[in-house]
Order: C-alpha cells, then structure tokens, then sequence
C-alpha cells in the first residue's frame, strides 16, 4: 500500500457518531468521503468509481441499503468495517442465534416459528412471560413482552396482518429477569476496548428507548465472551449486548454491527470513534484481513 | 446561518458546527429536519424512520 489512505463512509444520516468519525478520520489525516447511502450506485461491471477506497467504512442506519452495499463491495474485494456476512448476520436476530448456538455460546432460550399456529403452541409450552422480537430491526421497535394467553393471540393476530413476509418469522425468547439493566461491551477485532451497564425501570434497556449508561468492569469471562461472540459473528467492530441472568449468568442477547455509542462514549470516556477509525485503517493497510 | 422550518416556519439558527446530512429538530414545533445545505442554510422534513433503520 503506498502513501495515503483513502476511506469511504457510507451513512443515511450525520449522527454525532458521523460526526465524531469524520473528526476522528480528520485529525488522522486520512483522506475520506462522505457516501449517503441514498444518493450511490452501483454498476456491477464497473467497480473502477469504488476502488479509489482502500476500505469502505458502513455506517447505514438503513439495514437494508447498508447490507446490500457491502454485499457487492466485498464481492469485488473491497474491504468493508464491517463485512457482508457479518451485517448479515447481525442485521437478523435469527441468523445471529443461529451462530451464536453454532459456536457453542449462552444466549437467551430461543424458539422459532413460521406460522401463528405453531407460535402460540411454542409460547404455550415455553411458559408465560416470553418476548416476540422482529429478526430485522433495533432499537428495541416493536419487542413485545407477553404475559398470557390472550396478550399473545392479539400480538400474534397483529403480526399476522402487520403485511411484512418478515413478520412471519416469529422469533419467541424466555424473558430474562434481569437485574434492571443489561451490558453494552464494544469489541474492536480481538480485544473487549469497553463496557457500559444500560439502567432502565423499562425491561427494554436499550438506550435509543432511554435507558441509561454506567460503567461496567471487564472481568476476563466477559472479556472472553464478548470476544468470542464477535468472532461468532464474523468479527470486527462491534457492539455485544449481554444479559445477566440470575442463575445461568451471561448470556448474549445480540450483536450490533453499525453501533451507536453516543451513551457508551461519554460514559467510559473512550475514544470509540477513534478505535473504529484506527480499525478501519488497519484493514485499509491490509493489516488485518476481512474478507 | 439562519433558516426557517419547512413545517413551521419557525426561524432556526444553525450551530456553528452544523453538518449536512445532520438531523436536527425544530425547538418551534418539534419535527425532525435534515440540513441539506449551509450556505445557504436549507432544512428539509428528516425521512421517517423506517422498519428496517437501527444499529
């Protein structure tokens, strides 16, 4: 690789995450553009526009453009943070079960059915309270908690008529009762950099629903864990939530591959744009190996 | 920089350090904008969020 390089940001909109990587990238000095997800094009026999970048920095708020974004970079063998596959397995909660029980590593109990029929037999049998998540989507939009009977006939029934062939997919865990907050751990390639515990009186921790963040040691199981998740997934940059469970301890309840981290930053006080910018040109330079 | 609210019309002063693309909100009537320029200044309605949105 010689002399500068050159990085893309593709993005839906300037989030102050944006706007701390642009800053993080400026005050390295690498050369970058901005790519809005909503005005690129793709040729698929014409890759010469995209390998100006020595890697594509995805950092779509929209899964699907971002996905697919990365699906045709990386088949032309342009480096991506993070990959296809990993966004492909990370955008979709079942995909992320899936490796997750691949490698061998806790994580809530996880029932799935393609059908009402079959999802209310499966939530009779698992026991009252269970909570139905969307595979695709965050920010904790449309997670139901289901506490009996006629709460899950009326969400089934509206999931049936919701019209998205994704809703069809009913992904069914046991409700955790956690300690009132869960754990956010950010993993840059093979190292767990930092952790948050996220507080709510809400059973949806998640910050984007108010939840509230302080800091959480690295003890070396969660360490090992988190990192072992990452790595379940594809590696990379990414944001692994846990759950404590009281008997059966952590568990991974998903794995975030374009992270926020407007709480996680100023909570820890560590420079999360900065590390995924460092990271970012490390798979530019070719020093670590993506695809 | 000053603009006004598409919605509202509003009269909105950019921060100094306003970025296109940046969402920001109306404090007149609080919907969502994007700034799609700074000079001039431009505010358009922010898209609505979508299913598949999220990190």
């Amino acid at each position: 690789m010689n002399g500068r390089l050159r990085i893309g940001v593709l993005f839906s909109r300037v989030r102050v995450e944006e706007k701390w990587i642009f800053a993080a990238l400026e005050s390295r000095g690498i050369d970058y553009d901005r790519l809005d997800d909503r005005k690129i094009q793709f040729n698929l026999d014409d890759p010469s526009p995209w390998r100006q970048y020595d890697a594509i920095l995805e950092r779509s708020i929209s899964y699907t453009a971002g996905l697919n974004a990365l699906r045709i970079l990386n088949a032309w063998g342009i480096p991506t943070v993070n990959t296809a596959r990993v966004s492909e397995t990370c955008g979709d909660k079942l995909a992320t079960s899936a490796a997750l029980a691949s490698a061998g590593l806790p994580q809530p109990e996880t029932h799935i059915a393609f059908s009402p029929e079959a999802a209310i037999e499966t939530i009779e049998r698992m026991g009252y309270p269970v909570v139905l998540k969307p595979v695709v989507g965050s920010w904790g939009r449309l997670l139901a908690k289901i506490n009996d009977r006629d709460a899950a006939e009326a969400v089934l029934e509206h999931k049936d008529m919701l019209g998205s062939v994704q809703h069809s997919v009913y992904y069914i865990q046991e409700y955790i009762r956690k300690p009132g907050r869960d754990i956010r751990a950010f993993v840059a390639g093979d190292r767990t950099v930092t952790a948050i515990y996220r507080r709510s009186e809400h059973w949806i921790t998640n910050t984007a629903r108010g939840g509230e963040g302080e800091m959480c040691p690295i003890t070396p199981e969660l360490d090992e864990l988190c990192v072992r998740a990452a790595q379940a997934v594809g590696g990379g940059v990414l944001a692994v939530d846990v759950l404590e469970h009281p008997d059966r301890g952590y568990l991974i309840n998903e794995i975030n591959h374009t992270m926020e981290f407007h709480s996680l930053m100023p909570t820890t006080g560590v420079d999360i744009p900065g590390m995924i910018v460092d990271y970012t040109a490390e798979v530019a330079r070719g020093k670590v190996s993506v695809l | 920089m000053k603009t006004t609210c598409p919605e509202c019309e509003a009269e909105i002063t950019l921060a100094a350090n306003a970025e296109v693309n940046e969402i920001i909100v109306c404090p007149d009537c609080g919907v969502d904008l994007e700034i799609t320029s700074l000079d001039p200044a431009t505010l358009e309605l922010a898209p609505m969020e979508e299913e598949d949105w999220g990190e």
